[in-house]
C-alpha cells in the first residue's frame, strides 16, 4: 500500500511557540508552475501586537547578556541549520529553486549566521570611541541596542534574505518581529523550528507569515517597535512606514541589496540599528597633561 | 447605598451549597466569548478604570511611593482628558495617614488591608488594634483576611465571630473581607467561606491577597457571585465583591464585568459594589484607550511607572 505523505502545519512563531493565527485566517502562496505550496498562517494585527508583547519582554534578559553569549547562541543557530540542511534544500527547490542554487543558498545562510555571530561581541570595539573633548571629562560614545524592531523580510528570497536581515538585528542584542516573505514563506517557519531548537530564548525572534500590505501600517505606527527594516522592495510600503514612524519618531531602514551575494555582509548592518550612547564622565583635571582627553 | 451589618439569624455554614465544579468552569468560558467592541469597549474600558483599587502592598512601601500612587490614582493619563479616577488606594495601615494626605478631597477612596495581612496569623487583639489604626488614620475601608487556618480546620464560629469583631471596630468604614481563595482548595469551601463572610458583616467579599497564586481565577470569582446573589435572594442586602490579583490586563477585566452583569446585573457595575484589586491593570486598560483613540498599538514607555 502507497504511504500516505504527512504534510506539515505551517505556523507562526511567538514568544517561542508555535500558535496559529488568531484571525485562523490563511493562504496558499503557489510555486512558479502554478502549484499550491501550502496553506499559511494569514496573520492580522493582533498577532503583531503579540509578536511585539513577546518580544519586548524578551528584550531585557536578551541585551543584557553577555555580548560573548549572544554569539554563543548565533553560533549554535548555524550549526541546528546546518544539520538541517537536506531538509532547506527540499524546501528550496519546492519553491522553484535549484538543487545547485538551493544548496548554495543554505550554505550561505550558515555562513553568514556564523559571521554575524563572530561580530557579536566585536563590534562595540570597532565602533565605539573615547572622544577627545577640550574640558576634564572622559568622554566615549558606545553603542546600544535600539529596542524592539519590526523586519519586513524580502519577498524574492525564502531563506537567505530572512537570515540576513535577522541576525545582524539580534547579533547587536535588539529582538525582532519578523514578517516572511508572502510567496516564499515556507523557509522562515522551518528556520524558526531552527531558531526554537537553538538556545535562543524565546521571544527574541518572532515569525510572522502574511501579507506585507496589511501589515504594513501597523508596523510604521505601533508604538513599541524602535526601528523597522524594510527590505520588500515596495517603495510605497516604504513611504508608508515612514509616515507612519512620526507617532513615536521609530528609525526606518530601507534595503535594497541582493543578499544572494556573498559580499553583502558586513558589520554596519549591525550598526544600523544601534543607537550610539555619548557619556561624559568628570575626571580631574591632570595638570594640563599632554592627553586629549 | 445599604451596608451589611452582622445577621443573627444563620444558616448551618456546613450546609452551604456545594457548587459544580466543571458547570462553573463551563459558564465561565461562556463569559470569554462576548463580543465587545468600539464604543461599548471603550465604556467598559472607562467603567474598569474607575472600579479599580490601585494597590501597593509591598515591605519596601515609602511614604514617597505611596505619594505616587496616589497622584497616579488621580490622572492616570493626563494626555487624554475626562478618564475618571480610580476608585480607591490600598495601601498597609502605616501608610494610610499619607495616602489620605495625598488623596485629599478628590473622592479618591483609601483603603487599608489589616488584620495581620496578609497572613492574619496574630492574636485577636492585635487585629483589631491594626484595624482601629487604620480606621482612626483616616481609611474608608478595610480588607481583612480571615483565619483560614482555623477555616480548613472547621472552626467556622471562630471565623465569623472574627470578622464580626473586625466589623464592629471598622464602624463607619466599609469592610472587604479577603478569603484568600489561593489556600481554600475547593469551590466548595469557597462558597462556605463566602457564605460565612457575609452573615458576619462583610460589605464586600475579596479573593485574595496578591501573594498566592492562583489569585482572583474566574471560576473563584464566580462561585463568589452566586454566593452573592443567594445572600442577595434571602436577605435583601447588597454585598461587593473584588476579585484582586492576577487580573493584570484589559480583556480579562472585561470579561470579569461580563461575568458581573450576567450573574449579579446593572446594579453591581459600579465601584459601590465591584472593583478590581490591582497593581498593573491601570497602565494596561490605558494603552487599551490610546489604542482605541489612535488607532496605533500602544508603548508602556509612555505611560507612568506602575
Amino acid at each position: 500500500m502507497e504511504r500516505l505523505e504527512i504534510l506539515k502545519t505551517y505556523k507562526i512563531y511567538i514568544g517561542g511557540q508555535f500558535p496559529r493565527t488568531e484571525s485562523g485566517r490563511y493562504y496558499t502562496p503557489f510555486d512558479k508552475k502554478g502549484q499550491p505550496l501550502a496553506n499559511v498562517c494569514l496573520s492580522s494585527r493582533k498577532d503583531l501586537r503579540n509578536a511585539v508583547v513577546a518580544a519586548r519582554k524578551a528584550f531585557g534578559s536578551w541585551s543584557e547578556r553577555s555580548a560573548f553569549n549572544r554569539s554563543q547562541i548565533c553560533y549554535r543557530i548555524a550549526e541546528m541549520l546546518e544539520g538541517r540542511r537536506d531538509q532547506f534544500i527540499a524546501e528550496l527547490v519546492k519553491q522553484g529553486s535549484t538543487t545547485t542554487k538551493a544548496a548554495q543558498e543554505v550554505n550561505l545562510a550558515i555562513d553568514r549566521i556564523v559571521y554575524y555571530a563572530g561580530w557579536c561581541d566585536k563590534f562595540t570595539q570597532v565602533f565605539s570611541a573615547v572622544n577627545p573633548v577640550a574640558s576634564s571629562h572622559f568622554n566615549f560614545s558606545t553603542y546600544e541596542p535600539t529596542g524592539v524592531v519590526g523586519i519586513l523580510a524580502p519577498q524574492d528570497s525564502s531563506l537567505i534574505g530572512l537570515v540576513s536581515v535577522i541576525m545582524p538585528v539580534i547579533a547587536g542584542g535588539n529582538t525582532c518581529v519578523v514578517l516572511a516573505s508572502e510567496q516564499l514563506p515556507l523557509c522562515a517557519v522551518t528556520f524558526a523550528e531552527v531558531l526554537n531548537s537553538s538556545d535562543l530564548p524565546g521571544g527574541v525572534v518572532n515569525i510572522l507569515t502574511g501579507k506585507e500590505t496589511e501589515l504594513v501600517d501597523q508596523f510604521g505606527s505601533h508604538m513599541d517597535i524602535n526601528a523597522v527594516i524594510y527590505a520588500g522592495g515596495n517603495t510605497d510600503h516604504a513611504t508608508a512606514l515612514e509616515a507612519g514612524a512620526v507617532v513615536n519618531v521609530k528609525r526606518i531602514v530601507v534595503y535594497t541589496h541582493n543578499f544572494a551575494d556573498a559580499t553583502q555582509e558586513n558589520p554596519y548592518f549591525i550598526t544600523d540599528v544601534q543607537e550610539l550612547k555619548t557619556t561624559w564622565h568628570p575626571i580631574e583635571h591632570v595638570g594640563g597633561a599632554t592627553s586629549s582627553y | 447605598m445599604t451596608t451589611n451589618k452582622t445577621h443573627k439569624n444563620v444558616p448551618d455554614f456546613r450546609l452551604s451549597p456545594t457548587v459544580d465544579k466543571v458547570g462553573v468552569e463551563e459558564r465561565v468560558a461562556r463569559f470569554q466569548t462576548r463580543s465587545i467592541k468600539n464604543e461599548a469597549k471603550m465604556q467598559g474600558l472607562k467603567m474598569v478604570l474607575n472600579m479599580i483599587d490601585l494597590t501597593t502592598l509591598e515591605g519596601k512601601d515609602t511614604p514617597g511611593k505611596v505619594r505616587q500612587l496616589c497622584y497616579k490614582g488621580q490622572h492616570l493619563h493626563d494626555l487624554h482628558p475626562g478618564l475618571p479616577t480610580v476608585a480607591a488606594i490600598c495601601v498597609y495601615p502605616s501608610m494610610v495617614a499619607e495616602a489620605k494626605k495625598a488623596v485629599g478631597d478628590s473622592g479618591v477612596k483609601i483603603a487599608s488591608v489589616s488584620t495581620a495581612f496578609p497572613s492574619g496569623q496574630a492574636p485577636m487583639s492585635i487585629k483589631i488594634t491594626d484595624t482601629l489604626y487604620a480606621v482612626e488614620h483616616g481609611a474608608d475601608e478595610i480588607d481583612m483576611v480571615i483565619s483560614r487556618g482555623k477555616f480548613l480546620a472547621g472552626d467556622y464560629n471562630f471565623v465569623f465571630d472574627e470578622i464580626a469583631a473586625i466589623k464592629e471596630a471598622c464602624g463607619k468604614a466599609r469592610l472587604k473581607v479577603i478569603l484568600e481563595t489561593g489556600e481554600l482548595a475547593s469551590l466548595d469551601q469557597v462558597r462556605r467561606a463566602s457564605d460565612i463572610a457575609m452573615y458576619a458583616g462583610a460589605d464586600f467579599i475579596k479573593t485574595s491577597t496578591g501573594k498566592i497564586q492562583p489569585a482572583a481565577t474566574m471560576q473563584v470569582t464566580y462561585t463568589m457571585l452566586c454566593a452573592i446573589k443567594d445572600f442577595y435572594r434571602t436577605t435583601g442586602v447588597k454585598v461587593g465583591m473584588k476579585p484582586a490579583g492576577g487580573i493584570s490586563n484589559s480583556k480579562l477585566a472585561l470579561h470579569n464585568l461580563v461575568m458581573v452583569k450576567e450573574t449579579l446585573g446593572n446594579d453591581w457595575l459600579n465601584n459601590n459594589w465591584f472593583r478590581f484589586g490591582a497593581s498593573s491593570l491601570a497602565n494596561d486598560v490605558l494603552m487599551q484607550i490610546m489604542k482605541q483613540e489612535t488607532g496605533h498599538y500602544q508603548s508602556a514607555d509612555y505611560f507612568s511607572i506602575d
